[in-house]
């Protein structure tokens, strides 16, 4: 009977309380977000509700069955698992359909599967492995672009099926590679410093920024007027960012898709509005704004309730959640979210084995990412990128990947004195 | 493990990390504390208060005609919207008897609006009329989840180019799945230059967000109209149509089945596309369209089809043209080659006839009485030239030229549904006869414009063109310029040479003066005036043959070509030839000096011969 049990034993409880939570809560905001007259049950496999009752539980099957795997297999078979997803992300290239002009979906019966998904999982489990096989003494400069090569394989491969927003999501190894030491606290700054100042390049005439700049360069150069050595680093670095500003706005003119340009413009300024980009934003906002500090009530959500949107219970399904449970619920999706991140990173510091730890960072930062840009851009503070709210949002690829992520570093860590 | 005199540093980055989320965290609840709770505007004034998104139609583009002449513009009209999620309390008897339908009517419409979405506007009845519409504004406030929406419909200064106009109908749901752009109820171009300038023309919608309160009153825009997108219009299209010869195209083609295309040499602007048997096109608007459209369709004369693009016919002696040229460019005759012609061409058993005409002939007298024997000589001497290795290869470099006049391909013209017509490939004789079963005198029926070719009334047309030209052509195409009466559409400027030299399409456009002058045309010949022509008499194997004839003038310096087919009526010279030369005196003297010749082609009839 014991023996039976075995591999539920030493598993974190906390996190599959809060995954258990999250996915049924998801379940009845997206009954919520598509309920049409004439389709009231729940259950009703038709519809994207009841399709996701069959997502939730296939996906629980996986959870166990993921649990059943020796802890030992996930390091051992990592790149093998990585080789095999890569293979069937060229696949989808060819053998793929078409959703949303993004050609990454296999389509099985009436049920669509994204391997884009899984390959988050995979470059985890790859990354994981090649990190706990260097020692950090030896760690040059080979040694550091290797990771980057590992992450840049599958991003290229998503770009060519024109899925921008997942390929995106890789940016979240970055936190990863923070941790790890293999990117620094400096380097991490300037490249936030990069972000923000190609953003204002676009708030702003690149000129005027670059004059901001002078002027901090010149205030610096006077503090700085005895030390020679800070001065040349000051002055190079003001070439660096003002030559870096100019062509970030050439770049953005010349090198994005139109639609790309416009859901940054869109963000940035919310009177520019062509093609609607910026009337999916309005229209959240609305809804969110509309539920007030209780919401409307379970199932009340009235007018606002995504008649705008295309992705009515995908990318949006934070306005269901805004409208219907106020700011109460919003709080509340925010606080577990946050809670749920923490016990993964508490969980990961606990790690004896550097594969489990990497791993767990892995899931903490994509998971990161998701919340950070999804919720984000319902709310307007991030641009309009098409991912999924972990969870929460319709969709069978996303619920499987992260549940066989979550599960995976579950079972890792419960064997955690066992893996070195 | 790692080193532990890093784990302090990593230790400070873990505390990084999770700080940066507690962050983002904390800064999303302050934005959605503002919006949620803070910021009232974002909230309805009432509970009972709601949006409604009122789509902003904006007109769709005006079409001119090559003179600044207003040809299609739009007229008020009004449908009646719901969006069943607002329906409440209504007082169904007295709204169907408003309306004017039937219970069980008003129910599977509402029930279909609703499948379609409940929270977007359906169209609930389209078109209503101005008297229903004067009760429905009155009474809307004891209609909740009712409104009017005002639409424009197309309207039409005459009754012609139905065909090139195309016309306007409600998105299909294949359209609302496949661009964004499109929301039920939505109207787009269906055929003609409705659909393939339908992004031009239909500007952009916008959305106005009104409130609306429980009696269903609009009580004003939300947020003072923050939430507003303005709707632009659309732009004017000038076409490269004649008005004046498009009308009299249609009236002399009238009682005939077959086209008129007509070219202007200069510029691959078409002047006048005409395909008979015709309709009106205000038959295709509004609410009698569905009706309408299915009369037509029925009709065993076929108006709707649009023979001037998508007939396709054997060139018959028009050909002639194609293949004289060749032959002069390859060397195998001079302007001095003649030969006797004994009414037929005989050869391994293979006759070939010809009508009576003076022997010998050479190249121009060839053209002149459209010798078949003179045309089989030269097809053959061009494709059995010693210094091609074999049948395919002379074939193919013979196919290359044709090719180069626009034959076998799509001319990629704003012409909606442009087809390619019909060449042969060396492979598809390969496939018939073997590689070696096939010599030049299999295929001699090519040589007479007969055979496995396939020419539509465009590609006829473009070819008189051509030797208008002497020697090169513009894309046809019917739009000059998009939104200002002289932008030129650029991709409609590059020339497009053919393989041949000018001085034999020099020779070429007198002999085909001598056609009209002393020829197979001589009838159709038009006083003042030079023009250049080609006969053709298609073999019609299931009836009457078809009249065919190609023509530009003034010949020393052409501003108009022009393609005539008129089906079943016999020999190109009685039927074609007079209409092409109608066409040409309409439009470059503004009338017509011959009465009785006019008379005679508005007074025939071949509706009734055998197709
Ligand atoms: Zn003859």
């Amino acid at each position: 009977m014991r023996k039976q049990f075995d591999f539920f034993k030493n598993i974190d409880k906390t996190l599959v309380f809060l995954f258990l939570v999250m996915i049924f809560m998801g379940w009845f905001n997206i009954f919520a977000a598509e309920l049409k007259e004439g389709h009231q049950s729940i259950f009703d496999v038709s519809q994207n509700y009841g399709k996701q009752l069959f997502w939730i539980i296939t996906a629980l099957l996986l959870a166990v069955v993921i649990l059943m795997f020796d802890a030992k297999f996930f390091p051992a078979f990592a790149w093998v698992i990585y080789g095999g997803l890569m293979v069937i992300l060229v696949g989808v290239l060819f053998f793929g359909v078409e959703i949303n002009a993004s050609k990454s979906w296999f389509r099985i019966g009436g049920f669509q599967l994204q391997p884009a998904e899984f390959a988050k999982y995979a470059t985890a489990l790859a990354l994981a492995r090649y990190i706990s096989e260097v020692k950090m003494r030896t760690l040059d400069w080979p040694a550091r672009l290797k990771p980057l090569a590992i992450i840049a394989l599958p991003v290229a491969l998503i770009f060519l099926q024109n899925d921008t927003g997942t390929a995106l999501v890789f940016a979240a190894f970055v936190l990863v590679l923070y941790r790890e030491g293999y990117i620094s606290g400096l380097l991490l700054t300037f490249g936030l410093i990069a972000i923000f100042l190609f953003v204002m390049t676009l708030i702003l005439n690149e000129f005027i920024i670059i004059g901001a700049l002078a002027v901090i360069a010149l205030a610096g150069a006077i503090i700085l007027r005895r030390k020679r050595r800070e001065m040349v680093q000051l002055l190079g670095l003001f070439a660096i960012l003002s030559v870096y500003v100019y062509s970030a706005d050439y770049a953005f003119e010349n090198f994005l898709q139109p639609h790309q340009k416009l859901r940054i413009e869109v963000l940035i300024n919310e009177e520019v509005d062509l093609k609607g980009a910026g009337y999916n934003l309005n229209q959240s906002k609305i809804a969110i704004g509309s539920g007030g500090f209780w919401g409307k009530g379970y199932l009340k959500g009235t007018q606002t309730k995504f008649n705008f949107v295309p992705e009515q219970g995908t990318d949006f399904i934070f306005c269901t959640i805004g409208e219907e449970w106020g700011f109460v619920g919003s709080f509340t999706i925010i606080a577990l979210y946050i809670l749920f991140m923490a016990r993964l990173l508490v969980l990961a510091e606990r790690q004896r084995s550097a594969f489990s730890r990497v791993f767990g960072y892995s899931i903490a930062s994509i998971l990161f990412f998701h919340f950070a840009i999804n919720i984000g851009m319902t709310i307007g503070m991030m641009p309009v990128i098409g991912i999924p709210l972990p969870f929460f949002s319709y969709g069978g690829s996303s619920l499987w990947g992260f549940t066989v992520m979550i599960f995976t570093f579950l079972k890792l860590d419960s064997k955690r004195l066992e893996l070195l | 493990m790692q080193l532990n005199q890093s784990s302090n540093i990593h230790s400070k980055r873990k505390s990084i990390i999770l700080a940066a989320m507690v962050l983002i965290g904390f800064v999303y609840l302050v934005r959605l504390f503002q919006i949620q709770v803070l910021d009232p505007s974002y909230k309805l004034s009432a509970d009972s208060n709601v949006l409604r998104y009122v789509t902003d139609y904006p007109a769709r583009g005006l079409i001119y005609d090559r003179n600044g002449e207003l040809l299609v513009y739009n007229e008020a009209h009004y449908d009646l919207m719901v969006v069943p999620g607002q329906v409440r309390d209504i007082d169904t008897t007295e709204f169907c008897r408003l309306l004017g339908i039937e219970k069980e009517l008003f129910e599977s419409r509402l029930q279909q609006a609703r499948d379609y979405s409940r929270f977007r506007p359906s169209i609930f009845e389209s078109q209503i009329s101005k008297n229903t519409f004067a009760v429905f504004q009155e009474k809307l406030f004891r209609f909740p989840g009712f409104f009017v929406q005002p639409r424009t419909l197309r309207k039409y200064t005459y009754p012609m180019a139905a065909h090139t106009f195309g016309y306007v109908g409600e998105v299909g749901p294949r359209e609302i799945e496949q661009n964004p752009y499109y929301r039920s109820g939505d109207y787009m171009g269906i055929s003609g230059i409705e659909r393939s300038y339908e992004e031009q023309l239909r500007g952009k919608k916008g959305v106005r967000v009104r409130l609306v309160d429980v009696l269903n009153r609009d009580i004003g825009p939300f947020q003072e109209g923050r939430f507003d997108t303005i709707a632009i219009p659309g732009k004017d299209l000038y076409t490269t149509i004649d008005a004046k010869l498009q009308l009299y195209g249609e009236q002399l083609m009238r009682n005939k089945r077959g086209s008129i295309v007509a070219i202007e040499p200069s510029t691959g602007e078409i002047l006048a596309l005409v395909s008979a048997p015709g309709y009106d096109p205000n038959l295709l608007v509004g609410r009698v369209r569905n009706q309408n459209y299915h009369q037509l369709q029925q009709d065993e004369l076929k108006p709707l089809f649009n023979r001037a693009l998508m007939a396709q016919y054997p060139p018959g002696s028009s050909f002639k043209i194609v293949n004289t040229l060749i032959a002069l460019q390859e060397g195998v005759i001079n302007y001095n080659s003649s030969y006797g012609c004994g009414g037929a061409y005989h050869s391994g058993g293979i006759t070939v006839r010809c009508r009576s005409h003076p022997s010998p002939v050479n190249v121009l007298s060839s053209i002149q009485f459209s010798c078949n024997t003179y045309s089989c000589i030269i097809f053959r001497n061009t494709l059995d030239q010693p210094n091609f290795s074999n049948m395919q290869e002379s074939f193919n470099n013979w196919r290359r030229h044709v090719t180069s006049f626009g034959f076998g391909q799509v001319f990629g013209s704003d012409l909606a549904y442009e087809l390619s017509g019909l060449l042969p490939t060396s492979d598809y004789y390969d496939r018939i006869y073997g590689s070696r079963g096939w010599r030049s005198l299999t295929i001699i029926s090519l040589a007479i414009g007969q055979g496995e070719l396939g020419t539509t009334p465009v590609q006829m047309a473009n070819l008189a063109a051509t030797v208008a030209n002497r020697g090169h052509f513009f894309t046809p195409h019917i739009v000059r310029s998009i939104g200002e009466p002289d932008s030129l559409q650029a991709r409609f400027l590059a020339r497009n040479e053919t393989t041949v030299d000018r001085a034999h399409f020099e020779a070429m456009a007198h002999a085909m003066q001598a056609v009209v002058d002393a020829g197979t045309g001589r009838f159709s010949h038009i006083q003042g005036i030079t023009m250049g022509g080609k006969t053709g008499t298609v073999q019609n194997p299931h009836g009457e043959n078809h009249s065919v004839f190609l023509a530009f003038a003034p010949v020393e310096n052409p501003k108009i070509a022009i393609s005539v087919v008129v089906e079943n009526a016999g020999y190109g010279s009685t039927w074609a030839a007079p209409i092409a030369s109608l066409m040409i005196e309409k439009y470059l003297s503004g009338q017509i000096g011959r009465q009785w010749f006019e008379q005679r082609i508005l007074e025939a009839s071949f509706l009734t011969n055998k197709p």
